[in-house]
């Protein structure tokens, strides 16, 4: 059953300091209200995945590993290749974190991200069969947070994009006749074939005002917020509303101008990073 | 591409027939439930979704109440012989679990939890037949079963989905619809307040089609939320008669 979450304890004095300094137009750290933190990304973190990124956004560690693996495709997509994405909170990530299955909210930031990647076709996974109906390759997308200081989702998802387009297909042979798919992972046969860049923005409502990336402070005083996933080519390729507040129309028109801005840059930041 | 995808918009009908901005028909009732202290039925078009509500009452376990604020907590799952095609395990799915978070998100702005701190509400809503737009069927059933029980809100919530199929923005997807159709986006809203509770987006919009998109789920939601108001006085005026 999904459960008001407890809210954290903040004490008035912090809580009305951080609403001025927002209200002044800056985040706690002096940042323009639609500015996000430097991003950093190291690559190559686990190197017996077929491709893994880490990305550091302010405080926020995100670590995205893909493993690309033979199986069938679905009944009802049998010329396609097959994506599924997880995601978990690790404990050491926060204090409020606890070990088990993943949660509703980390289910609830995989789905999103799945259905961000999936809809614009961002992978073409229509390239990935092998074998049309009987066998494809599986991308195993698995997103784990490390250390949580506000804004999971954006930083998840430039992980994730990136763990993606850096993803090196094992070199493969397929016995056509036989059904055999020999894999040699020691030699590569290409990068996974991509057809678009996406970025989520999320946009916070703290207070009166809406910001992108806040810290983890910050983020505890925002009623709600709302990712918006959006694609190379301009459009809107996904959406979410979170949190125990709401947003009038003209909010969200805003904050879909806002990701419309944010969302192309920081997809030239994540084509940077790609090789 | 979708295997075996029919085609969605004939001459401007859609495949049930309806035009791009019709609801389905819809049937609302209150007070379906003797023992649930609020609780209501929807159906539109072949979706049929029960909702009921209990509280405000005792928190158990007791370390989850909140001193300041009743807290909401919420199920949606649907029957395993509701949904179309193979029967659904009983087990509860990670899209169900997704969209207890999303009901409950979408009913928490609406509710004056505050006056019933270290006490709990309960939500439950069950999918009895599905057939597209069960989490907005859902909502505006569980803001009904909300308003039967009694307890204060600063409006009844009503949602609908709209989405894009063949190239035309519609109200109110059906499964096929859904299923085949190029973008799907549920919102939920306080029309008296104008407050959206609720909006996710599955699939690709251009920012122009997001803007009518919106629009017509906007104005879909007023036509549900009359008809909430309508059902919330059948059983309260009939009763004073």
């Amino acid at each position: 059953m999904s459960s008001t979450p407890e809210t954290p304890i903040i004490p008035k004095i912090k809580m009305n300091a951080i609403l001025n300094v927002l209200a002044k137009g800056n985040h706690i750290d002096k940042r323009p209200l639609l500015s996000y933190r430097q991003i950093d990304v190291v690559k190559n973190v686990s190197p017996n995945a077929d491709s893994s990124v880490l990305v550091k956004l302010g405080y926020t560690q995100v670590l995205a590993g893909v493993k690309l693996e033979v199986g069938q495709p679905f009944p009802d997509n049998p010329e396609e290749g097959v994506l599924i994405v997880n995601a978990e909170y690790i404990p050491a990530a926060s204090p409020t974190f606890e070990p088990g299955p993943p949660d509703e909210n980390a289910i609830e930031l995989a789905r999103v991200i799945d259905r961000s990647i999936r809809e614009p076709r961002a992978v073409a996974l229509d390239k990935l069969a092998l074998i049309p109906g009987r066998k494809v390759w599986v991308v195993w997308l698995d997103i784990y947070v490390l250390d949580h200081d506000g804004n999971l989702i954006d930083a998840a998802m430039i992980a994730s994009i990136l763990a993606l387009a850096n993803t090196k297909i094992p070199y493969y042979e397929v016995d056509q006749a036989s059904g055999n798919v020999k894999i040699d992972r020691s030699k590569t046969a290409g990068l996974l074939p991509m057809n678009k860049l996406v970025a989520t923005v999320t946009i916070y409502k703290i207070g009166d005002v809406l910001v992108v990336d806040p810290t983890a402070e910050e983020e505890a005083l925002a009623s709600a917020s709302l990712a918006i996933a959006v694609s190379e080519d301009g459009n809107i390729v996904g959406m979410q509303k979170r949190g125990l507040g709401a947003f009038t129309e003209k909010e969200l028109e805003q904050a879909i101008e806002i990701s419309l801005n944010k969302g192309k840059e920081l997809i030239e930041t994540i084509r940077k990073f790609i090789t | 591409m979708k295997a075996n995808k029919p085609q969605l918009i004939i001459e401007g009908k859609r495949v049930d027939g309806r035009t791009p901005s019709d609801l389905r028909p819809i049937k609302m009732e209150v007070g379906v439930l003797r023992n649930a202290d609020g609780s209501a039925i929807v159906e539109i078009g072949n979706t049929k979704v029960l909702a009921a509500v209990y509280g405000p009452r005792e928190v158990v376990p007791r370390h989850e109440e909140q001193v300041d604020r009743a807290i909401i907590r919420c199920r949606y799952r649907m029957l395993s012989f509701s949904t179309m095609g193979e029967r659904k395990s009983p087990a509860p799915s990670r899209r169900e679990i997704e969209l207890s978070k999303v009901i409950r998100e979408a009913l928490e702005p609406a509710i004056v939890s505050s006056q019933f701190p270290r006490t709990a509400i309960d939500i439950f809503v069950e999918v009895l037949n599905a057939e597209g737009g069960t989490r907005t069927a859902g909502i505006t059933a569980a803001s009904l079963a909300l308003a039967d029980a009694g307890i204060p809100m600063l409006d009844l919530v009503a949602a609908v989905a709209v989405g894009k199929v063949d190239g035309v923005i519609v109200l109110d997807l059906n499964e096929v619809e859904d299923m085949y159709g190029e973008a799907d986006m549920p919102v939920a809203a306080m029309p008296s307040i104008g407050k959206i509770t609720m909006i996710q987006l599955n699939g690709v919009l251009t920012p122009e089609e997001f803007k009518k998109a919106l629009k017509l789920a906007l104005d879909g939601i007023n036509r549900i939320y009359n008809l909430q108001k309508e059902a919330l006085k059948k059983k309260y005026v009939e009763i004073e008669e």
